[in-house]
């Protein structure tokens, strides 16, 4: 088509047609573009896209699995899983923070602890953890959340299970707790599982050390689910496959009822079975509620946990190291023994004694008179072993203590073991690089100076000695456990042993009070007061200078079962200690007998440990509120 | 037959009606399921709009061309009008607004301005001596008319609308034969000018929708959220569907928008390619009517407006498909007879109520044609 040519109107005309046509044309071309292009989504890609749609409308969420139980030697159980309701946060989906948790809280009747501690989880929480709010609830709260769950975007409710120790703080020590995973945990193992709400895993104790065998497998739900996650209907659900449970050695009841009787003191109890190494009883109190952990603690009780002088958070078992004091001197006779020291060889204690250029007192100021070796055992005295320590030799007290097990770490599942010391000359050298001296070998020879043990320690030793074995203590229950080995000591210096810790309790000794009120059971046992600090400081009266009382024992003495150890932070001496060690085995005996001896005196120290826990947890709790109600008042005082 | 049934009732246009009732009744189906198998909100209020303008279009089919022609510019000027009352409301209510509440029933004036600035160019070029053609004079009015309209939509803005003003009024003129190198070089010279529009003359979110069509898996929950779940919804329908209420992208609230402009998203989720074939079939006769009335035309204006709209009814269709299959950036263009909105079913039928006049048209009087 020329410019300058003019145009007729029928010229118009078919250009208009032509043009229509390649208009029609286009038009066709795009259709069929468009068809083919729908093919090719449809058809060719079917399978991504239908995995997508697939992905988008099913969502699968795990299920935590129920954690393996705790039982005792008797199969009772220490750990449980309880059935319940439960709320989490997961933060990322979560829109108004406050107005979330505020909501919840009115629904849920959460208190201020708790509002704290979900905000500062809130705060820390990377978003894709969930944050608890509030587990063991009732079926009643927990529809409440779910009806309002459209207004409240990133709030979870679920049905679950929850850690339950039914008996309560006595086995916080022992058996730990459970928790949320940290951060740090979740980001060595980004298993899906670790981030599901409901999931916990072993925080600390047994609960940590087994969590391999305790975790078990996950099981899933399907669910249909809109684009704003309402659940429309359930596809199908595969059931988790719980943890194993762990059969433990104790005997949760004597657990139990040592863990009361230990009272208002800051102590632990032992008991092991001295045939086998089952450990029957590690209590350590006081203690936290391990239940209250495993659901989050609050800020105010762990505060008050914390600041507690009776160190509430350690399990004194095994990380209480003390002097051993006079509960090592069976121990140190029966190495004089092997050392070739007549029985018979006396020392003659007037109270005191130099060595070198100090005075070294016996307990007795008095002085115990002609002392003989059953003597300086079942009456204490210090001076016989002042003595001979320096004539046979710290090497061979250090030997012995070694040979019965004190400063080992033991292969129990706590990888916190704090275990001591036992001192002799090279091993001052290379710690202190200072040379031994003979002050140091008197102070080892009666359990005080460098001399450090654990209660767990101080059982086995006992144990060593009850059944002259080489006895180890473990907390897993095997049928199939072998008998251990002889230590190899001889028949008479063992009952020369047994005889003299036997005249401590039931002879001319220092623990006369504590004979057991059973016909035909004698307890046989070693006293032991271990020093704090000097002993002018002792006497101020101040409850954390005060002595440290211990006792070791075993029983029956005739032919013995049982072996332990009590240690008593300073409880002023081993009278503190051994009237526990005389219940712990009376309830090994006869229950009801010592049921009613605790339970007449729980009511005087004002009920059961739960019950004096909770009533101090609430001073605690009114006492910080006040003090930050004066200060906020003495803040506002400020401002005007 | 002619015996039994009325004449005005046999003289009506029921190819026509047959397929547009068809593809009416089939969105409604969508739209029923759509509502998780409810006739409310959508269906129910579809399928009787489109009785309604249905009857208004028939009406309209009554209307001699000459009436189309006179009433051409002045209904044009009114738009302009409207259009600008429009965007000093936005202007004081702070924000774009593109409607008017007249109480009963909101009016988009950009909408009534496709067919319009169709009726005008075509006037234009009917009244233009076919010598001129070839001349400046030929290309300056139509610039005008199309370009004073689409200027005020597109400051809206609203580019969607503005594109399809302006595609209706080309595609009339050029069937109105101007010079084919107009069009290339056009064409050559858009090529330059997108680009530079794209980064200088677009708004913020205009060019995000733009960068997430050319790669919606960047931003799956943004802006390329829509494109990304409609073309799940269509994959996953593959041949034959999911089946009539069985859409999971759609009940599950994946698809959104899945009633107004992803409604063929919808239908392809339940009904699959075949659904998918059936509606582009739909669509083509459609069209083929649209153009055979055109081509039959024996009049200029007829021929021009009918090309006109048929391609405004085509812009439509192409563009909301593109999209949601993909292939162009998410507009705002619903999908006509399918998609719920009463606007943009009042411009349609308006489109189709014109081709059903200039179809009436008495071929006597012709001469001009062939």
């Amino acid at each position: 088509m020329k410019k300058t040519r003019p145009v007729s109107a029928a010229q118009q005309g078919f250009t208009f047609t032509r043009r229509t046509m390649f208009v029609g044309g286009v038009q066709a071309a795009f259709g069929l573009i468009l068809a083919g292009r729908m093919a090719y989504i449809s058809v060719a890609e079917n399978e991504k896209y239908k995995l997508q749609a697939e992905s988008n409308r099913v969502n699968l969420t795990l299920i935590p699995p129920r954690r393996g139980w705790f039982i005792d030697r008797s199969g009772k159980p220490i750990a449980t899983n309880r059935a319940d309701f439960r709320v989490d946060i997961i933060p990322d989906r979560v829109v108004d923070k406050d107005a979330t948790v505020a909501t919840l809280s009115q629904l849920l009747s959460l208190n201020a602890d708790d509002i704290e501690r979900i905000n500062r989880e809130l705060q820390q929480s990377r978003g894709f953890q969930p944050v608890q709010v509030a587990a063991g609830l009732d079926y009643d709260s927990y529809s409440k959340v779910s009806v309002r769950l459209p207004e409240l975007p990133g709030v979870s409710p679920r049905q679950g299970f929850s850690r339950y120790y039914p008996s309560g703080p006595a086995v916080g020590h022992l058996i730990g707790y459970v928790g949320i995973v940290s951060a740090e945990e979740y980001k060595e193992n980004r298993d899906p599982l670790l981030i599901t709400p409901g999931f916990k895993i072993g925080k600390d104790g047994l609960e940590k050390a087994l969590e391999k065998n305790l975790q078990g497998k996950p099981g899933a739900k399907r669910v249909e689910v809109t684009a704003r996650g309402k659940i429309v209907r359930e596809l199908e659900t595969r059931v988790d496959t719980p943890g194993k449970p762990v059969k433990l050695t104790i005997d949760i009841d004597l657990h139990n009822y040592a863990a009361r009787r230990l009272g208002r003191e800051s102590g632990s109890v032992v008991v092991m079975d001295c045939e086998t190494g089952d450990l029957l009883t590690m209590a350590s109190m006081p203690s936290f509620d391990p239940n209250s952990f495993s659901d989050g603690i609050g800020v105010s009780e762990y505060k008050w946990l914390r600041e507690n002088d009776h160190v509430p958070l350690r399990n004194k078992t095994l990380r209480g190291l003390y002097p051993p004091g006079s509960t090592i001197k069976p121990m140190n006779i029966l190495a004089f023994l092997e050392a070739g020291l007549d029985p018979n060889a006396t020392v003659t204690c007037r109270g005191g004694m130099r060595v070198g250029n100090r005075i070294f007192h016996c307990w007795n100021r008095g002085g115990h008179g002609t002392v003989d070796m059953a003597k300086a055992v079942y009456q204490s005295c210090d001076i016989y072993f002042y003595h001979f320590a320096q004539q046979i030799g710290t090497d061979a007290i250090a030997k012995m203590s070694q040979r019965l097990g004190l400063g080992d770490k033991y292969p129990l599942e706590f990888s916190n073991q704090s275990y001591g010391t036992v001192p002799y000359p090279a091993w001052k050298e290379k710690k202190y690089g200072k040379k031994w001296t003979v002050a140091d070998t008197v102070n080892a020879s009666i359990g005080q100076g460098y001399v450090l043990s654990n209660p767990t320690q101080l059982a086995v030793m006992t144990a060593r000695i009850a059944s002259g074995r080489k006895i180890m203590p473990h907390l897993r229950y095997n049928e199939e456990r072998k008998a251990a080995k002889s230590m190899g000591f001889s028949p008479e210096h063992l009952e020369y042993v047994h005889k003299a810790m036997n005249d401590v309790v039931n002879g001319p000794g220092t623990a006369r009070r504590a004979q057991l009120p059973i016909s035909g059971v004698q307890m046989a046992g070693k006293t032991g007061t271990a020093q704090v600090v000097s002993l002018d400081k002792s006497k101020s009266g101040l409850w954390k200078y005060k002595d440290h009382g211990l006792f070791v024992f075993f029983a029956p003495f005739d032919k013995p079962k049982y072996a332990g150890a009590v240690v008593i932070e300073h409880g002023g001496g081993s009278g503190a200690a051994y009237p526990i060690a005389r219940d712990v085995m009376t309830y090994m005996f006869d229950r009801d007998k010592a049921m009613e001896k605790l339970l007449a005196l729980e009511s005087g120290w004002g009920g059961t440990p739960e019950q004096r826990m909770e009533r101090e947890l609430n001073i605690f709790r009114s006492a910080e509120n006040a003090a930050k109600a004066a200060k906020n008042i003495a803040e506002q005082d400020g401002e005007t | 037959m002619a015996g039994i049934i009325p004449a005005p009732i046999a003289s009506l246009p029921w190819r026509i009606m047959m397929i547009l009732s068809a593809m009416t009744f089939f969105g409604a189906m969508v739209l029923y399921s759509a509502a998780n198998g409810n006739f409310e909100p959508w269906a129910a209020k579809h399928f009787i709009r489109f009785m309604i303008s249905l009857v208004m279009a028939l009406i309209m089919s009554r209307l001699p061309i000459s009436f189309w022609k006179a009433i051409t510019f002045p209904v044009y000027g009114i738009i302009i009008i409207l259009l600008l009352i429009v965007e000093m409301m936005g202007f004081v209510g702070g924000g774009s607004q593109r409607w008017i509440n007249l109480g009963f029933m909101t009016l988009q004036p950009s909408e009534l301005m496709k067919p319009a600035v169709v009726l005008a160019v075509a006037y234009f070029y009917d009244r233009l001596p076919p010598t001129k053609i070839n001349s400046f004079d030929a290309i300056w009015p139509a610039l005008v008319i199309m370009g004073i309209p689409w200027i005020i939509v597109v400051a809206q803005p609203d580019l969607g609308t503005s594109i399809a003003i302006l595609f209706g009024g080309l595609v009339v003129a050029f069937v109105a034969g101007l010079p084919l190198r107009l069009f290339i070089g056009g064409g050559a010279a858009l090529a330059v000018l997108i680009p530079i529009g794209f980064f200088f003359g677009l708004k913020e979110y205009q060019r995000n929708r733009v960068l997430t069509f050319l790669d919606p898996e960047s931003d799956p929950l943004g802006t390329g959220y829509h494109i990304s779940q409609s073309k799940i919804a269509i994959g996953s329908g593959g041949l034959s569907g999911k089946g009539f209420l069985n859409g999971t992208q759609s009940h599950l609230d994946y698809l959104p928008e899945g009633h107004t402009d992803f409604v063929f998203s919808t239908m392809a989720e339940e009904w699959g390619l075949l659904g998918g074939l059936a509606v582009l079939f739909g669509f083509f006769l459609i069209m083929r009517w649209g153009l055979t009335v055109a081509m039959r035309s024996p009049t200029r204006f007829g021929q021009l407006v009918a090309t006109g709209l048929t391609c405004t009814i085509f812009f439509y269709a192409l563009v909301n498909l593109m999209m949601v299959m993909g292939l162009a950036p998410v507009v705002g263009i619903p999908l006509p007879f399918l998609s719920h909105g009463g606007s943009s079913m009042m411009t349609i039928m308006i489109c189709i109520g014109i081709i059903m006049a200039i179809e009436r048209q008495p071929r006597g009087r012709s001469g001009q044609l062939r």
